[in-house]
């Protein structure tokens, strides 16, 4: 299979799944007990039958099912997804105007935890040493420890015991060390355990033991060569990590305050305001299906040996 | 997408596999007292518990650990180590509530799904792909929003969201064994299929999902602590770990304590299972 129509099958794949989860987040919808009109003015409020037959006209929850399924396909292909109940704006321009901020600390905590998990694989892989234990210990924590806690404790002791980081409303680095070091921490673990098991396998290869042989140094048969093996699964797993920072996100900008899609995604949860909950999930999906198919696409940069092989 | 891995070793374990005979022991014992203390807590509190949960004294509020008072008062006056001792029981019982549904809705699905074959099980792992996609706590948070919140909402969630990894477990175990041979020769002398089904197939795919299912347990208490802190679990004044967690954290430059304690707890209660948990997986595997 050539290249092109590998990556045309895969994106034809992606596109399968976000039709599906739209037909999901769909039936979810109609099967919501709660009505949309209470919810659009509030339970207490008191709505007459006129008033509630023009909102329901105006969110086009008066026409018959199949018709309601054909609009919100339609205007998903047309990037609308839909109206907040709350807000009154678009669910696009909300997720819009609050990304920014969230994809800074997300990369930043990726590029964190990558750094960290490099680092920790490379100097204690394939070695019994006490060192390592620590780092075993470290991931365990890292990824039995709930990220609120750990975010709470920084923010305890490193804001308000020793005010070495500024609390909030600071805009410049020093306010985003905290944020970062609680959601790069949440994905650091299980990052690192799995990189050090492939790079613990990379040695033992003959190609290792060659690379040894030819007068490479302890340290360069590392960093050159069995990294290259580990940054494989390292990049599987950012890639499917990719979500779970955006729910880290939720929590870290809960603890820290700060504005961005999480803080906007729990305030859709707690207020049932459905149309932004569906349009925060079809929205991970998509950039679940895009990311993935860039990291097949990267994988080939770091392995030549899956240019020539027919995947 | 090409699931290498054999059932019973999903990749974040790759390195137990060369865990040293023992070297875990000490770690173990540690974590099965931990987790005793804890059972104790959640189901006897007012064994452990000097103090009412609830029990208000705002003289004796904000106060630092002491003899009378060892974890301290919250902003109520309220002693925090009782207070935590009686969360412990809404964290069992949300960790293993939801880490049993999920088990048994799993085996439903991946049982049907493995056994019929076909487009069934084309259909159900097709869905199931697709609800993988979202991590886990997004996806309680989602069904959160349809259902509302509070503790049992909160267990429906997180089990709705373990469903899909239970169901692939189980349906990769029962391709396994369907075709083995035991199978195989019961269906020559011509045993009913259901009867294989229960008798043979069901048996063994239990067996390695319940070790599956203590790490489970962990990964349910550190959600429920999460979307209890969220503002999406119980509601004020329950005692629940990541409630008091939220609600104290407005007092925090002035009381360190309040927001050490609760996420000491949370923190051993999840290590203790997953340490556990992975023993178990460990020995059920011949590793240990």
């Amino acid at each position: 299979m050539t290249i092109a129509r590998e990556l045309f099958v895969r994106i034809l794949a992606g596109a399968a799944v976000l039709w599906a989860a739209a037909s999901l987040a769909f039936i979810v919808l109609q099967m919501l007990p709660s009505d949309p009109v209470q919810v659009i003015y509030g339970a207490d409020a008191t709505v007459t039958p006129e008033m509630r037959d023009l909102i329901r006209a105006e969110y086009g929850l008066d026409r018959p099912i199949w018709e309601q399924y054909g609009q919100f396909v339609g205007r998903i292909l047309q990037g609308d997804l839909g109206t907040s109940y709350q807000q009154r704006r678009s669910v696009v321009s909300i997720i819009g105007s609050e990304l920014g901020s969230t994809i800074t600390l997300a990369v930043s905590a990726t590029i964190f935890a990558l750094t960290l998990a490099v680092f920790a694989s490379v100097t204690t892989a394939g070695r019994r040493s006490h060192v390592r234990s620590l780092m075993s210990a470290i991931e365990l924590l890292s990824i039995s420890t709930p990220a609120f806690w750990i975010g709470l404790l920084l923010l305890t002791f490193l804001s308000f015991q020793w005010p070495i980081f500024p609390v909030m409303g600071d805009n410049s680095w020093r306010s985003m060390v905290l944020p970062v070091t609680t959601l790069g921490l949440a994905i650091f673990g299980t990052l690192s355990q799995v990189m050090r098991a492939e790079m613990d396998l990379a040695l033992e290869q003959p190609f290792a033991l060659t690379a040894r042989t030819r007068g490479l140094s302890e340290w360069s048969v590392r960093w050159r060569h069995a990294l290259r093996h580990a940054l494989i699964p390292g990049l599987t797993i950012s890639a499917e990590m990719f979500g779970s920072l955006l729910a880290g996100a939720i929590i870290t900008e809960r603890v820290f305050g700060r504005p961005g899609l999480g803080r906007i995604t729990l305030q859709a949860v707690t207020n049932q305001d459905i149309p932004v909950v569906v349009g925060v999930v079809l929205f991970v999906a998509a950039i679940f299906v895009t990311t993935n198919i860039a990291v097949d696409l990267l994988y080939r940069l770091i392995d030549p040996r899956l240019r020539s092989a027919t995947a | 997408m090409t699931d290498l891995s054999s059932p019973l070793s999903p990749p974040e374990n790759a390195s137990l596999r060369k865990l040293r005979r023992g070297r875990l022991r000490p770690g173990i014992v540690l974590a099965a007292l931990v987790l005793a203390f804890l059972l104790v807590c959640g189901l006897w509190p007012q064994l452990v518990a000097p103090y009412d949960p609830y029990g208000l004294d705002l003289l004796q509020s904000l106060k630092p650990p002491s003899w009378s008072h060892i974890f301290g008062t919250d902003q109520l006056g309220r002693d925090i180590f009782s207070r935590v001792v009686h969360g412990a029981s809404y964290s069992l019982y949300v960790g293993v509530g939801a880490t049993l549904i999920a088990v048994c809705v799993g085996i439903a699905i991946g049982l049907t799904s493995g056994v019929l074959g076909g487009w069934v099980d084309l259909a159900f792992m097709r869905v199931v792909d697709i609800l993988l996609a979202f991590p886990s706590l997004l996806m309680s948070m989602a069904v959160v929003a349809f259902l509302g919140t509070g503790i049992t909402n909160i267990l429906l969630a997180i089990a709705i969201a373990a469903i899909p990894g239970y169901a692939r477990i189980v349906r990769s175990q029962v391709l396994v064994i369907r075709n083995s041979g035991f199978v195989e020769a019961a269906r020559v002398l011509g045993q009913p299929p259901l009867r294989t089904l229960l008798r043979h197939i069901l048996p063994n795919t239990i067996g390695p999902l319940v070790v599956l299912s203590t790490l489970g347990i962990g990964s349910a208490i550190l959600h429920s602590a999460s979307l209890s802190y969220l503002g999406l679990g119980p509601k004020p004044p329950t005692p629940e770990w990541g409630l008091m967690l939220s609600e104290g954290q407005g007092y925090l430059r002035a009381a360190w304590w309040i927001g050490v304690f609760p996420g000491v707890f949370a923190t051993l209660a999840i290590i203790s299972t997953t340490v556990l948990g992975r023993y178990i997986k460990a020995y059920s595997e011949g590793r240990e």
